[in-house]
């Protein structure tokens, strides 16, 4: 425990974005990143797009998790997307999408510049071991 | 300084809320050449004022902070939030969970907060808390405001960068013998109850009220104990007489209902209060002194651990040397004066050579 040696963290932000209210599976992976040694700080629920980027540029984080039920990602990713580009924070921000989102939109959000898609059924391990190997390098 | 570091430091000074953000981070991970990076910012500080918040945990820091915030921004000041929350003692991992209740002010960048975890090393909070506020006083905040973790000894290290140290108290925490124990109490420069349309929120202010008094009597124990403080102080200088630096300012006490935004103008007024007497009295000064004084101690505790610790990496692990202790072939102080005899040669020869 040097204090002088390097003490980098992955630090994340779960977000969950637009109207859906229910955030039971972004506890779930907050509390799996916690427990895979990550920083994370949780959005809570119901918050614009503006409000993500705001937090995700102050926190100045790694990993932008987004998690959505609502079908709504279609109008929500690419503000937010949008948002981070404006800041200069997209090229080193991990993005990833997580909930209810449909095969067929899936490449749409990947040429926004969202990195992986998770859906229902992904194992928390996966999600883990993407981050820890996509995480950017700064 | 590094070349990489130069236009963050310009992108810092012109106000870009990203450069603010990666700077921190820095200071955070400790990254090469972070060191130079802080000296920098030295030249840009001393404008901001700085109030930590503590307070056991669910006191309503956070709801507190971000109606204070709310409150400066609508007087047209901008404002710093660093929120410290707990780390994982086992992963190092942690859930940052203060922002959430920062929901007044989203969507606007001049209230910038920055959420902070613990990462568990000695002192190393303290100080990157610190090269924090600094990064954001630079940056030009009007008020920066440091919340803390909560209950604990080293919450009293972290607030020690603050100007003004406010000290919430929940109705019912605990009976008046709580109020006498030494600790977080003494470092309150104001006092808010906060939670205040609870039961019990009367009998808590008049308890810190008796408590107040106390202090202030004449020939009580209170005084001698700040002499005692003092006595002390001589020999081993330390922060232990901040109560005596600023003993003609009695701590107000102060009645909030955070959730509802209820007192935070007054406690706005008793902040102010206390940053003019500081002023006035010329204490300021002494307290900027105080707190270089530490951080220089700290930094220089910090690098000579450092230095220790690949000392100790080099005699084999201090699992090795535990094991010397546990099968009764040395003990802890016959090490600790063996690692340290080199140490103290060299300090000795730099002695003869300088006078």
């Amino acid at each position: 425990m040097s204090s002088e040696q390097e003490q980098e963290s992955i630090r994340c932000l779960v977000a969950k974005v637009g109207l859906d209210g229910h955030d039971r599976g972004a506890h779930v992976i907050a509390r799996a990143f916690r427990d895979a040694g990550f920083e994370v700080i949780y959005s809570g629920l119901h918050k614009a797009p503006e409000e993500i980027v705001q937090a995700a540029v102050q926190e100045d984080v790694d990993v932008l998790g987004i998690s959505i039920l609502s079908g709504a990602h279609d109008t929500l990713v690419p503000k937010i997307m949008d948002g981070l580009e404006e800041y200069g924070a997209k090229e080193d921000t991990l993005v990833l999408a997580g909930g209810v989102i449909p095969d067929e939109d899936r490449d749409e959000l990947k040429e926004l510049g969202v990195a992986e898609i998770f859906g229902p059924g992904t194992s928390i391990e996966e999600t883990i071991e993407f981050v820890r190997e996509n995480a950017p390098e700064r | 300084m590094n070349a990489e570091h130069e236009p963050l430091l310009e992108d810092l000074l012109a106000g870009k809320h990203r450069a603010l953000a990666r700077v921190i981070s820095k200071i955070e991970n400790r990254s090469p050449g972070y060191r130079d990076l802080v000296s920098e910012l030295y030249a840009h500080t001393g404008a901001a004022d700085v109030i930590g918040i503590t307070g056991s945990p669910g006191a309503g820091k956070s709801t507190l902070v971000d109606k204070l915030a709310e409150t400066y921004r609508d007087r047209g000041e901008t404002v710093g939030v660093i929120a410290i929350d707990p780390s994982s003692p086992f992963t190092g991992g942690a859930v940052l969970g203060d922002r959430i209740r920062m929901a007044s002010t989203v969507g606007d960048m001049d209230v910038f907060v920055r959420s902070m975890s613990a990462r568990g090393t000695l002192g190393g909070l303290s100080t990157a808390t610190a090269d924090a506020v600094k990064a954001m006083d630079a940056f030009g905040k009007d008020k920066i405001i440091i919340e803390t973790v909560g209950a604990g000894q080293n919450e009293i290290d972290i607030v020690r960068t603050a100007d003004t140290v406010a000290v919430l108290v929940p109705p019912g925490s605990g009976d008046d013998i709580q109020t006498l124990k030494a600790g977080i109490l003494e470092i309150a420069d104001v006092f808010v109850v906060n939670k205040a349309d609870r039961p019990g929120a009367d009998r808590t202010v008049q308890e810190l009220r008796d408590m107040i008094h106390l202090g202030e009597g004449p020939g009580m124990g209170g005084d001698a104990g700040h002499h005692g403080a003092d006595a002390m102080d001589a020999g081993g200088a330390d922060w232990g007489d901040d109560g005596d630096a600023i003993e003609d300012w009695t701590p107000p006490i102060v009645e909030t209902v955070a959730t509802k935004g209820e007192g935070v103008e007054a406690f706005i007024d008793d902040l102010a209060a206390h940053q003019q007497y500081l002023v006035d009295s010329g204490t300021r000064a002494e307290m900027t002194r105080q707190r270089y004084a530490e951080e220089i101690r700290t930094l220089l505790r910090e690098d000579v651990h450092a230095m220790l610790e690949s000392r100790i990496e080099d005699e084999g692990g201090i699992d090795d040397l535990a094991e010397g202790v546990r099968t009764g072939e040395t003990d802890p102080y016959t090490i600790a004066s063996d690692l340290l005899e080199p140490v103290e040669a060299c300090l000795d020869d730099l002695d003869v050579d300088g006078t």
